[in-house]
């Protein structure tokens, strides 16, 4: 559970890009933030940080204290991608700390740790203003982030936003003013003051001292606006393997993940819950007369839209819900089975025809080009809904005490809108809610939102005792946030000199990032690319790369289908579209030489190319596909990733391994079908996940593009595996595979 | 009422026979380094040892313990806290990434090292295949177990601790 005492402000001085605030905390610890210039912010927020009126909130921090220990406060959740690790990696190696005697502390659920860049990067991540503006654009997007209560760890975020913004720029200035403090004691010039792993020493005095020994001091040095941060020559920590902070107590069964939270001196009681089988229908009445004299139950609550059985243990509880009947309302989606779903999307992409529905790009005359084409590909493709499977199930731990405070455990990608739910549900404020965010058992997307929270402080409002909330593995299945499904149909011309002269492209939905479908670092002069809304009642939310995940299967299978129809290598197609680009060729060019590309393979193998750039790292995939066998095998993934500069080698490799299984795990298995309008699948027998015995062998190679612009790791290396997947499928067997997953088809 | 013992300790269990071990150790005990993944043996994220052999304690009664001996990953260290061969691996290579199935993993993984010290890939594969991670490292696993049972050394980088 993360704690931390509000720093007592000091001084503060605004700068045009940003502005450093520093101040005490008691027991002397020197405290160095970043701060953001804001629009308006909020009485609350002004009274927690601020200085003057425009000088506003911390958006990260490092806390010194007299011992030497380096608290490095970081504003985003651990859900196994290790970027807590890594951001305190960033700022003590701008300290020049000693490693050793760095902690890491987990921000608490704070409007004060909202993270800004989010709205900035994830929305407009190549935008370019004058740097006059930027101070309004800042203050814009940091009105958006925090109207939506953003303090989110999502969007492949948390290094290039956070570390590369926030905690570098703490680093830098707390290690300036440690100079600056040390410098005035010594009676020497700053310039003569040297830092080195944990060490402030002068050369010719031969003085030399820790950290601590000029904590305080520190405090009053005059506040860097921009402190100078180092050049790839001079790091020391970051970009080396370091290892995660959070292993050691996951090998050992001691890590808290939500589902293990308790309360101090309070015993819990548990819930079980169901929600009726269609998204938006309420609930009629219920039948629990065997639940009520079931062993162990204390109370059965009938919510409207949920049912929750409450007993002295989770076991029992599930065991009673299960006894329970249930009648619901009617809805809309009653009606709804898988195939009328893809069939609603093939009317709407009907009715648009060539040209209509929502322009999203458009340059050139792509109809006209691809009439005039001496070659012209068409296809249309489909991804169906998904669902997060995280490991551990949705769940959180709530109680309203008799005093009015309300304690809530939970692991959430977003403890601050988490924090907000829970006050905005039961109708307090947020001061009265103590919100205590645990290790994440997976988020993929799905612990960005909150209906767990919600659901967990309304029984625990109706019940007035501690209730933990535990969703089985069915619920959790059929009650998800789903991955959208999707249909994309595309025309393609190619001239009589093979050249790619047009592009047009036409999809269902789009939920984000809003560059997703589109293809501007493919050299093609006619391209449109357009959208139509299709109105669905499932919930929808983010998961693991987002829109990525499907139109990265879309563009890149249908950019192999008009390399065949051109008679050109895949890879050499790509090439020549990229050409433009010298970092993205680099990267293509070293999948392809990974893999061996142009070998000859023996009959009912294949090897496919997949060529993503996302969330700000380029990613090229080659897939070995072998379908010899009884069932069809990926047998190697070689991947190239630029993410500009790999802060932690190691971890980097570590995500491009979890994106490239998340996603095979799709590719193969992934589907949640609709039956009257209710999700069909329920557990992982139905719902199938890969397994140690189908995982390919992974290869990883990381090119440092340009370290003054870093991307993302999470999500990048999930949306060139499907595609590259599938490429190979046709390169072994000449199938194409125009719908996932692959269970669908019969390959061998 | 059900005698046991859990990692040593004699323990008895005051609830209803049919109630699954995985519970009756998460809420009676209060030892939660046994995940809840599926509920139906599906995903292996709350393997346990009943009498050193690894048995899916979500859909395993306590009536089932009942004179035996259970092990859970909280038992894995010795008494001195020096972590097993295989969570020292764990470790070198990096393994977890959001952590929550790796108690059942390392439960596995421990038997499969017991019964066969130096298992081929295709024994890791019908040992593991039982185990889901959706974190997908499966290849991190593999290699771990392989430095565990001395097959494999740790590549240097590995071995990179702290002080890289």
């Amino acid at each position: 559970m993360s704690k931390t005492s509000a720093p007592e402000k000091k001084k503060g001085k605004w700068s045009r890009r940003a502005f450093i605030g520093a101040g005490l905390v008691t027991g002397g610890a020197l405290v160095v933030g970043v701060a953001i210039r804001s629009g308006k912010p909020s009485a609350r927020l002004q009274k927690l940080v601020a200085n003057g009126d425009e000088e506003v909130l911390m958006n990260s921090f490092v806390k010194i204290d007299a011992d030497n220990i380096v608290t490095a406060v970081v504003p985003h959740v651990e859900m196994g991608q290790g970027s807590q690790t890594v951001l305190a990696q960033m700022l003590a190696d701008e300290m020049d700390a000693n490693w050793e005697d760095v902690r890491i502390l987990e921000a608490p659920g704070d409007s004060a740790y909202v993270s800004k860049d989010i709205g900035r990067e994830f929305r407009m991540p190549d935008l370019k203003v004058p740097e006059i503006l930027e101070p309004t654009l800042d203050g814009a997007l940091f009105q958006i982030a925090n109207m939506i209560g953003l303090q989110i760890t999502g969007g492949s975020f948390s290094i290039r936003g956070t570390g590369q913004r926030g905690m570098r720029t703490a680093g830098a200035a707390a290690r300036q003013m440690l100079v600056g403090a040390a410098a005035a004691t010594w009676g020497v010039p700053d310039n003569e003051v040297n830092i080195s792993n944990g060490i402030i020493s002068h050369k010719d005095t031969g003085k030399r001292a820790k950290f601590g020994a000029f904590a305080s001091a520190a405090a009053e040095q005059p506040l860097p606006a921009l402190p100078k941060l180092k050049t790839p020559d001079q790091f020391a920590l970051m970009g080396k393997p370091i290892k995660r902070h959070d292993i050691p107590a996951k090998v050992d069964g001691s890590a808290i993940f939500g589902i293990d939270a308790q309360i101090a001196g309070q015993k819990l009681s548990y819930a079980a819950v169901k929600a009726p089988p269609v998204v938006g229908a309420a609930i009629t009445a219920i039948d629990a007369d065997a639940a009520k004299e079931m062993p162990g139950v204390q109370q059965i609550l009938n919510m409207g839209d949920f049912v929750a059985v409450i007993a002295n243990g989770y076991w029992q509880a599930q065991q009673a819900l299960n006894t329970i009947g249930m009648t619901y309302s009617d809805t809309e989606g009653d009606t709804l089975d898988a195939e009328a779903v893809f069939a609603r999307y093939a009317k709407a992409l009907d009715e648009a025809g060539d040209s209509g529905g929502d322009v999203e790009t458009e340059s050139g005359d792509a109809n006209a080009n691809f009439a005039k084409a001496a070659k012209k590909v068409s296809a249309e493709y489909r991804a169906p809904f998904l669902a997060h499977a995280t490991m551990e199930p949705q769940n959180c731990t709530a109680w309203l005490r008799p005093d009015g405070i309300c304690e809530v455990y939970a692991g959430s990608q977003s403890p601050l809108k988490a924090r907000q739910a829970a006050a905005d549900t039961l109708g307090i404020d947020m001061e009265q809610v103590q919100y205590n965010n645990t290790y994440l058992g997976g988020g993929f997307g799905r612990r960005a939102e909150v209906d767990n929270v919600i659901m967990a402080v309304r029984i625990a409002k109706a019940t007035g005792y501690p209730v933990k909330l535990i969703w089985s593995r069915e619920e959790d299945t059929a009650q998800d946030f789903y991955r959208p499904s999707a249909t994309s149909r595309f025309q393609a011309g190619i001239d009589d000199k093979g050249a790619v002269i047009s592009w047009n492209n036409i999809h269902t939905h789009l939920f984000d990032p809003q560059e997703a479908p589109q293809v501007p670092y493919y050299d093609i002069p006619n391209n449109m690319v357009r959208k139509v809304e299709v109105p669905m009642h499932l919930r929808f939310g983010p998961w693991r790369s987002v829109d990525h995940s499907q139109h990265a299967f879309f563009i890149e299978s249908f950019m192999d289908e008009v390399a065949a129809q051109a008679g050109q290598d895949p890879y050499k197609l790509r090439r020549k579209l990229l050409a433009k680009s010298p970092r993205h060729v680099a990267v293509l060019d070293k999948a392809a030489q990974m893999a061996g590309w142009g070998r000859a393979l023996p009959k009912g193998k294949g090897l496919g190319i997949a060529f993503v750039p996302s969330f700000g790292s380029i990613v090229a995939e080659v897939a070995e596909v072998d379908l010899t066998g009884t069932k069809p095998r990926v047998t190697k993934v070689w991947c190239c990733a630029d993410p500009g500069y790999a802060m932690n080698r190691d971890g980097f490799i570590a995500q491009m391994e979890s994106g490239i299984i998340y996603g095979l795990t799709a590719a193969m298995y992934g589907e949640i079908t609709l039956k009257k309008g209710a999700v069909q699948q329920s557990n992982f027998h139905d719902y199938k996940m890969l397994r140690m015995d189908e995982a390919p062998e992974i290869f990883v190679e990381i090119i440092n593009g340009d370290a003054e612009r870093l991307g993302g790791a999470g999500e990048p290396g999930l949306p060139p595996l499907a595609p590259a997947v599938t490429n190979a499928i046709y390169a072994a067997s000449g199938k194409r595979i125009r719908e996932l997953p692959l269970s669908k088809h019969k390959l061998v | 009422m059900v005698q046991t013992t859990v990692n040593g300790k004699p323990v008895t269990l005051d609830v209803d026979p049919a109630t699954p071990i995985l519970w009756a150790v998460r809420e009676q005990l209060d030892m939660t380094g046994t995940k809840f993944g599926c509920g139906i043996a599906q995903c292996g994220a709350c393997t346990v040892h009943l009498d050193g052999k690894p048995v899916r304690s979500c859909s395993t009664p306590v009536s089932a313990a009942d004179g035996k001996a259970i092990t859970t990953v909280e038992g894995l260290a010795a008494a001195d806290g020096t972590l097993s061969a295989l969570q020292q691996a764990w470790i070198d290579v990096q393994v977890p990434q959001c952590g929550y199935c790796q108690s059942g993993q390392l439960m596995t993984a421990t038997a499969l090292l017991r019964d066969n010290p130096r298992p081929s890939d295709s024994d890791i594969d019908a040992a593991m295949r039982g185990n889901v991670c959706r974190c997908g490292m499966y290849g991190r696993i593999r290699k771990a177990i392989k430095i565990a049972a001395g097959i494999e050394q740790a590549d240097d980088a590995d071995a990179q601790g702290a002080s890289a």
